[in-house]
């Protein structure tokens, strides 16, 4: 191996787990509330892992959100917002989050976020990235990768210039997100609190070696990178008139080719796929995503390179 | 144990009166989808719910539920056909669902009179695994409990369990119950605020197979006597919570998605956040169902414990 090859990376010291950035996606905040009474679970020497419900209001209610999605208004424009006047909860909140854990893109800000969601799509316990070009999160996610085998992994690469939206997480230098389905709404399933509970801790193991020395030499990971969103058919008045293939619901990572059923009419007809090339449909069919007029989002697979790394 | 068996089966059939009007309710919850999109879909066309003897109106439960795609505005609209919304002053109360329940009953009852509808399905969605349930008050709805008969042995869809919903000594304050008659379909497992096609589809063929059979009685046709299995709530199990009111356990994965199977005394129920077993106390076996529906974390149910029962049913024709 090529010494040039291993990146120094600053220790990561101050890590935080959020749960509840929508407050129907029960399993983080259960874990929260959980790890909030007791930590024991999630402490690690060398690293101060903070559980944190991000949305309280919501989680009250048991709703995504009170006024709007708190996952989409960490920009620079809500963040430098001045609250005077009517300024929805969820950007009050956000700047609270900002000041407690960033400021976002600053020195000062926590190291990493594990941020948990729970979608009803059958997504399994996927991790989501929001840049390609992160060593570090690249190399959580390959050593989650192998720790979880022969359980599969996937790894959703959020990166895309009109579709990347402001997360939660995105305060911190490594912001990944946890997103384990399918979990209806509202509902806590054991067997899925059980998946992301593993997932943290493979993801605080990791962080906990990597500060305490350990050299990662460089790797590969698969990745699947988002391409489209792809909205329900509707009528005149924005109806949707047609649901989800029996053939693709529920395969989320599975290859979705030119021609294979899409949708499905209340009348019975059969809508294909249009596409030119195979994609790998995900968020297939999850219930938050219908009034953001997308029925799933496509993804392309790609193949990402991590250097080396070790802390400096 | 078996309960309610009535006494031998009588030679002449019951004579009923025949339907002539006939409602579907979907949206009652606005965000159980399959409904919606059903009643939805046949407002625009409802050339599938046609039949010769009688006519068939859809409508929307609680649009404004629906629009906002959440359970109910301000309190549960399927909880709220008691004498006591429907006969309180609308302007006396801010809450939507009572007003929306008086206008419901003035267009399809009023309850418990001669005008009433004569049948009303209403089409609900679990989060629970419980199959294509089949709702009905009680063993002494005659006309729904043949309807179901009717159902289990024609419909395609399998696995089409009975249960009863009239709480013990309670009067039914469903939505349905505005009508003479009634049924409700709860299918599951379907996520609040999603539409899957398969649970579309049985919805749709469940419907289809139960105008069928309002058709062939009020055309006359005699069905005789049966003898059937239900299932009878007895009471509700609420999830361990730490002093604060917090849940402090979870479905156990042993249940998890057991809805209907039987429970024994001493089998695991919940799971706590440290992973030890809760186990059942009760000194009875049990068929649970509605085990982690969504909405009923508000209503402190987990889980409700049923009865399966036999119950005979005597033969029922039109009455002339």
């Amino acid at each position: 191996m090529n010494s040039c090859q291993v990146l120094r990376d600053a220790p990561v010291r101050k890590v935080a787990l959020f749960g509840g950035t929508h407050g129907n996606e029960l399993s983080g905040v259960f874990l929260v509330k959980h790890w909030q009474e007791d930590g024991a679970e999630i402490q690690r020497p060398g690293l101060e892992a903070r559980p944190f419900l991000a949305n309280p209001r919501a989680v009250e209610k048991c709703c995504r959100y009170v006024d709007c999605d708190l996952n989409r208004v960490f920009d620079s424009e809500n963040l430098g917002k001045e609250l005077t006047g009517h300024v929805p909860y969820e950007v009050r909140r956000a700047q609270e989050i900002n000041s407690l854990f960033g400021p976002k893109g600053q020195p000062e800000a926590y190291d990493l976020i594990l941020d948990l969601h729970n979608t009803t799509a059958n997504m399994g316990g996927t991790l989501i990235l929001e840049t390609s070009r992160d060593c570090f999160t690249l190399q959580m996610c390959h050593y989650i990768q192998d720790a979880l085998w022969p359980d599969s992994c996937p790894v959703f690469l959020l990166e895309h210039p009109s579709l990347k939206y402001a997360t939660t997480r995105s305060v911190a230098k490594h912001p990944v997100g946890i997103e384990v389905g399918p979990q209806p709404q509202g509902v806590l399933r054991a067997d899925i609190l059980g998946k992301m509970r593993k997932i943290v801790q493979h993801g605080l193991d990791f962080v906990q070696k990597f500060n305490a020395g350990q050299e990662f030499p460089p790797c590969t990971i698969e990745i699947y990178k988002i391409m489209e969103k792809v909205d329900y058919p509707r009528d005149k008045k924005n109806e949707i008139t047609a649901v989800i293939h029996p053939n693709l619901q529920d395969r989320d990572w599975q290859p979705l080719n030119p021609g294979d059923p899409m949708f499905l009419t209340l009348e019975g007809k059969t809508i294909p796929y249009e596409g030119e090339t195979t994609v790998y449909p995900t968020f297939v069919n999850e219930a938050a995503y219908y009034e953001k007029q997308q029925a799933f989002v496509t993804t392309v697979k790609e193949k990402l390179s991590a250097k080396g790394l070790k802390v400096s | 144990m078996e309960q309610g068996l009535k006494p031998p089966v009588m030679s002449h059939p019951q004579y009923l009166p025949s339907l002539r009007r006939v409602a579907v309710c979907g949206g009652t919850h606005g965000n159980e989808m399959s409904g919606v999109y059903l009643v939805k879909h046949w407002l625009q066309d409802p050339s599938e719910l046609q039949r010769s003897t009688f006519q068939v109106t859809p409508f929307v439960g609680n649009p404004r539920a629906v629009e906002q795609c959440v359970r109910y505005i301000g309190r549960d609209l399927n909880r709220t056909f008691a004498p006591a919304f429907l006969n309180t002053k609308a302007s006396d109360s801010d809450l939507y669902e009572i007003q929306r329940a008086q206008e419901i009953n003035q267009i399809f009852g009023p309850k418990g009179s001669s005008q009433a509808y004569d049948f009303m399905f209403d089409l609900h969605n679990t989060t629970a695994n419980m199959g294509s349930c089949l709702l009905v008050n009680s063993e002494s709805n005659l006309l729904s409990m043949h309807m179901c008969n009717y159902i289990q042995k024609h419909c395609t869809v399998r696995h089409c369990p009975i249960l009863f919903c009239q709480p013990p000594g309670e009067e039914a304050n469903f939505t349905m119950s505005v009508a003479k008659n009634g049924l409700a379909l709860e299918l599951g497992p379907q996520p609040q605020g999603v539409a899957r096609a398969d649970q579309l589809a049985k919805m749709r063929s469940i419907m289809a197979c139960a105008l069928d059979f309002i058709e062939l009685f009020n055309k006359g046709t005699l069905f005789p006597a049966f003898e059937i299995e239900a299932y009878k709530v007895v009471r509700r199990t609420d999830f361990p919570r730490y002093p604060n009111g917090e849940i402090s356990a979870v479905i156990h994965p042993n249940l998890q998605d057991k809805d209907f199977q039987p429970l024994k005394p001493g089998d695991p129920v919940f799971q706590t956040f440290d992973g030890e077993d809760i186990l059942d106390d009760s000194d009875d076996t049990f068929f649970p169902v509605f085990i982690n529906e969504a909405a009923y974390y508000e209503k402190k149910t987990a889980f409700c414990k049923t009865k399966k029962g036999t119950f005979a049913q005597p033969a029922i024709q039109k009455g002339f």
